[in-house]
């Protein structure tokens, strides 16, 4: 194909990604651009040249080896529930705008580890740009028919251009907003649509080559299975190659969360956290789908071409091979969008962290606080859009000075590997707070410098000295330290290896110098936030251990310079309405240090925002005994608290026991006073009665019948009786229920009692012509004092007497042994007992309304005294309920 | 004309020496031992005096005054408490409610004549 027609091509498709991505930014709001399936497809950006080229030729050159890449991203998946969701919501709760800023802030916004971070990024990063100019160009090569692509002068490079062009989207895109935080929705519109195609176009050409250049899958296993070398590539090679296995899918692993693309997309571009819950299956999906062909693709092109072509671009080389050209520039705009959305998304990522974390915080800083706002905001961006040019052009550079030689499955690998030295600082600090910024720092530089010896130094003195003398013999020709294989472990591959060790020395130091250093306040302040996400908040505003002083208009003024006017006195007024304090505080608090801090991350970057913050602050040096302190302080207060409360809690009981027994007092107070008024009342009937009987009786002047006279005597014996009766009833009363009454028990048969108390009885029955019945007549003998049974007895034969008709009158006293008591009834067929009254019988001075319209002769005090009697016994006392005719009442006496 | 009196009281006794007393002073006495027997004959008789007991079964004697003070055709019975109760309080709750005399039990009956006579001049 001619040169310019596929220049031609990638411009308009160039142009068509322009537009959706114009579209997103318009439309940001819309359904089309917030769901999870752009977001899974954007997390698709994994899958780069590398994967759209390079698996075959691994698969054309190893097997299967090209598996494990993806096998760490889909274990990884069901965890992004628990640890995705959390870096998303730590990111989104502080406005991280890169990777670089997630662990500087886990550190205590250490600025020289958001630095080093970057830095190790942009080492991770660049030889893998490089890997998608490096496909770009070569799948130019081969699509183009005109061999002028290997041009010796960048100016008359293609790929020069196509990675110029790229710079351009990406920075046209991605510094639309100062706030980093900010998202991205064009890029991740064009990038979802990329992954859209990369995968559609690479299924088309797997269903080509299996289905129609060859006669399906089992053609191509029958075909490839009979030519020499082939179980090496099918099989796994015993325990080295388990070993090579494990530490690969470790490392995809660990890449699929750090790799800053990877940490753009998943964490800074997502929106909704439910978004993950789709993710987690159908990215899995999407890789196992963008695999399903790989092997039988690479099997034909080695059966096609032998070993005579670069297996990685048997998708191309294949339809070329057949003439048709159509399906190869499908192919090659498949690897093109996998190429632009992975360049672009780690460039954008990249840039940010630059102008964040290394280029704002060492050496712009001063001048940003001296400029105006709307100057700052272009500076920013420029600085940024400078980095996104700089970044793809030095990967431009890196891919002309060593990538030739590399093939696109080895350059990743070394990205990977170089990455994954962010993953003890990043894995562990989200899990142990003890975790340090030296034991980071230090922990990332050297695993770094064994990835850099073990895996750059080789492949880079051999690129320049043109000998393998270092990889052969080591360094000073130590054998131990040859770099393929430290210490002897020679059976791992390179990548493998490499990663090996600097995790190993990497995990060990960041171990080490957490447990042995202490770390400031701040940084244990940030690591219990990260770690418990959940108090997040309350941490955050905890003022707990920050000493310093600050005036909320210098504050102000620096957040001016990034913000605007309106934006700053807009989030200051919403900061104290939210922690109520007045809208015009002089000193900033701890809360209102760390809410700037925030809204400056967005712009500046974490460390950068806490230096600017730090300027006009105040802030006293706190020493760790003084963090100690505080610490100690607050536990103490907490413990106090805990001291208090529990005192409160107890003073309130006992201020309600209090006001209980005062309720008490006052009913007690109250019912003797009734008591009172009523023995009184009871009283002074009688005597009221025997005081006017006698003064008619003495008068002489009257001259009252004889028959009158004896009237009135016999009521004055009456009423006399009544008294006496009556003063009796009081004192026994009282001393029963004073308890001052001491039964005098004795061993007897309660049958004689029963007996007894009805003999006592049976002249005023007979009078009545009441019949009372025994009907047991069996003899028990229990503990009981007789003389007060007996006078139960007879108060209850008394009352039956009493409510029973004459001559048809009929009572029966009865008992019956229970499990542990002896029960006693006496049952009347009076006139009964209302359902109402049952409670009150037992009162003293209770009488019933519907009592007989003459009163009865009674003190008012029976029933209570004999409940009394009973309840000295232990027994219970009460009225049968639900009885139609009649009363009965029962009472039992417990034995043991 | 004779005069009237109605007694009620709860307690036989007491009524006892109190009709005796009445009589001798030639009133036309009438007796009921609670509230409501009370209300039953004053629907049939307008006694010049109602000696009122308060603590009755039934209707007590609280009750039995607000009837006779909402009966127009009472209006000129007069009422007297003579009761037990003898607190401060209770007096003045009596006489409140429109009683014309309070008398405490125990009692001298020549001294409740005189009170019954006095009031009915």
């Amino acid at each position: 194909m001619n040169n310019y027609a596929l220049i031609a091509i990638i411009v308009v498709y160039l142009a068509v990604l322009f537009y959706i991505a114009f579209l997103a930014e318009k439309k940001r709001q819309s359904k089309w651009v917030n769901n999870p399936y752009v977001y899974t497809l954007s997390l698709a950006v994994y899958c780069s040249a590398w994967t759209y080229y390079g698996s075959i030729g691994i698969a054309a050159n190893s097997g299967i080896n090209f598996l494990p890449i993806y096998l760490g991203p889909v274990i990884a998946a069901p965890l992004w529930v628990i640890v995705l969701r959390k870096i998303i919501r730590i990111s989104k709760q502080h406005k991280i705008s890169s990777i670089a800023d997630f662990i500087s802030l886990r550190y205590g916004n250490n600025r020289f580890l958001g630095a080093l971070v970057t830095i190790v990024c942009l080492f991770g990063t660049l030889p893998y740009i490089s890997l998608q100019l490096k496909a770009v160009s070569e799948t130019f090569a081969i699509m183009s028919d005109d061999s002028s692509y290997v041009s010796t002068a960048v100016i008359d490079d293609s790929t020069f251009y196509v990675a110029l062009l790229l710079a351009i989207f990406a920075t046209f895109f991605g510094t639309q907003n100062t706030d980093a935080s900010e998202k991205h929705k064009g890029i991740i519109a064009s990038v979802a649509f990329e992954s859209v195609l990369k995968l559609v176009f690479f299924l088309i050409i797997g269903a080509y080559i299996t289905f129609y250049l060859f006669d399906g899958t089992t053609d191509i296993y029958e075909k490839i299975s009979v030519t020499e070398n082939f179980k090496q590539l099918t099989i796994l090679g015993g325990l080295e190659e388990g070993f090579n296995w494990f530490f690969m899918i470790s490392l995809s692993f660990m890449a699929i969360f750090l790799l800053p693309r990877q940490f753009q997309v998943s964490v800074l571009e997502n929106n909704r956290e439910k978004h993950l819950k789709k993710a987690i299956w159908l990215f899995p999906l999407y890789l196992l789908l963008f695999n399903v062909f790989v092997i039988f693709i690479a099997w034909a092109g080695k059966l096609t071409f032998g070993s005579t072509q670069n297996a990685e671009y048997y998708t191309l080389l294949l339809p070329l091979e057949n003439g048709n050209s159509f399906l190869a520039t499908l192919v090659f705009l498949g690897g093109f969008s996998a190429v632009i959305s992975m360049v672009i998304v780690s460039t954008l990522a990249l840039s940010t962290m630059v102008s964040n974390n290394l280029i704002i915080p060492y050496g712009f800083l001063d001048k940003f606080i001296k400029n105006q706002p709307e100057r700052n905001s272009k500076y920013i961006k420029n600085i940024r859009r400078i980095s996104i040019f700089t970044i793809i052009i030095s990967a431009y550079f890196f891919y002309v000075s060593f990538s030739k030689e590399l093939s696109l499955y080895s350059i990743g690998l070394i990205s990977f590997v170089i990455i994954s030295q962010l993953a003890p600082s990043f894995f562990i600090g989200l899990f142990w707070n003890r975790g340090f910024s030296k034991a980071a720092i230090i922990g990332i530089i050297v695993g770094f410098f064994i990835t850099v010896y073990t895996l750059i130094l080789p492949f880079t003195l051999q690129a320049y000295t043109g000998n393998d003398d270092f990889t052969q013999y080591g360094l000073f020709g130590m054998p131990a330290l040859k770099p393929y294989a430290l210490f002897g472990i020679d059976f791992l591959s390179a990548p493998a290896h490499a990663f090996f060790w600097s995790m190993s020395f990497n995990v060990m130091s960041y171990l080490v110098f957490s447990l042995i250093s202490k770390g400031n306040y701040r940084e244990r302040n940030y690591a219990e936030m990260f770690v418990d996400s959940r108090n997040f908040t309350s941490l955050q505003d905890s003022a707990l251990v920050w000493k310093g002083e600050a005036y909320v208009s210098d504050i102000k003024n620096v957040l001016v310079r990034f913000l605007g006017e309106k934006r700053a006195t807009r989030a200051l007024t919403i900061f104290f309405t939210k922690y109520k304090l007045p809208q015009d505080t002089q000193m900033a608090d701890a809360r209102l240090i760390n809410f700037s801090e925030k809204l400056l991350t967005g712009s500046i970057g974490s460390a950068s925002a806490k230096i600017l913050i730090a300027s006009v602050v105040k802030e006293e040096q706190i020493s760790l005994v003084e963090v100690l302190k505080i610490l100690e302080e607050s536990k103490e207060n907490i413990v106090s608290n805990k001291v208090l409360l529990e005192k409160s809690n107890e003073l309130s009981q006992l201020s309600s026991k209090l006001k209980d027994a005062n309720e008490e007092l006052i009913t007690k107070d109250k019912q003797k006073d009734e008591f009172l008024d009523t023995v009184a009342h009871e009283l002074k009937t009688p005597i009221t009665g025997i005081r006017a009987a006698t003064e008619l009786l003495m008068d002489e002047d009257d001259d009252m019948p004889k028959e009158m006279k004896e009237q009135f005597l016999k009521n004055i014996l009456q009423d006399s009786d009544r008294l006496g009766r009556l003063i009796h009833n009081i004192l026994d009363f009282e001393k029963l229920e004073t308890g001052r009454l001491n039964l005098d028990k004795q061993y007897l048969d309660i049958h004689k009692t029963i007996i007894k108390a009805i003999n006592s009885v049976s002249q005023i029955a007979a009078k009545k012509d009441v019949r009372i019945i025994n009907k047991n007549v069996h003899a028990f003998k229990i503990n009981y004092d007789e003389d007060r049974i007996l006078q139960v007895l007879t108060n209850l034969l008394s009352n039956a007497i009493k409510f029973c008709e004459p001559k048809t009158g009929k009572i029966i006293v009865d008992y019956k042994l229970g499990n542990q008591f002896v029960e006693i009834s006496v049952t009347d067929n009076g006139k009964g007992i209302l359902e109402e009254d049952h409670n009150y019988i037992f009162d003293k001075f209770y009488q019933s309304k519907y009592q007989n319209t003459i009163k009865p002769q009674g003190s008012g005090l029976g029933l209570a005294i004999t409940k009394q009697i009973i309840e000295k016994h232990n027994g219970k006392i009460w009225a049968k309920k639900g009885k139609k005719i009649g009363a009965t009442l029962v009472f039992t006496i417990p034995f043991k | 004309m004779k005069k009237k009196i109605l007694i009620v009281d709860d307690e036989p006794n007491i009524v006892m020496s109190l009709e005796y007393t009445f009589k001798k002073q030639d009133f036309e006495v009438y007796i009921a031992r609670d509230g409501s027997e009370a209300l039953e004959i004053l629907k049939h008789h307008i006694p010049n005096v109602v000696l009122l007991d308060i603590m009755m079964p039934n209707v007590d004697g609280y009750q039995t005054l607000k009837h006779i003070k909402n009966t127009d055709r009472l209006k000129d019975t007069k009422v007297v408490f003579l009761t037990a109760k003898n607190k401060a309080s209770d007096i003045e709750k009596g006489l409140k409610l429109g009683a014309d005399k309070y008398l405490t039990k125990p009692f001298s009956v020549k001294k409740i004549v005189s009170e019954i006579l006095e009031l009915l001049t």
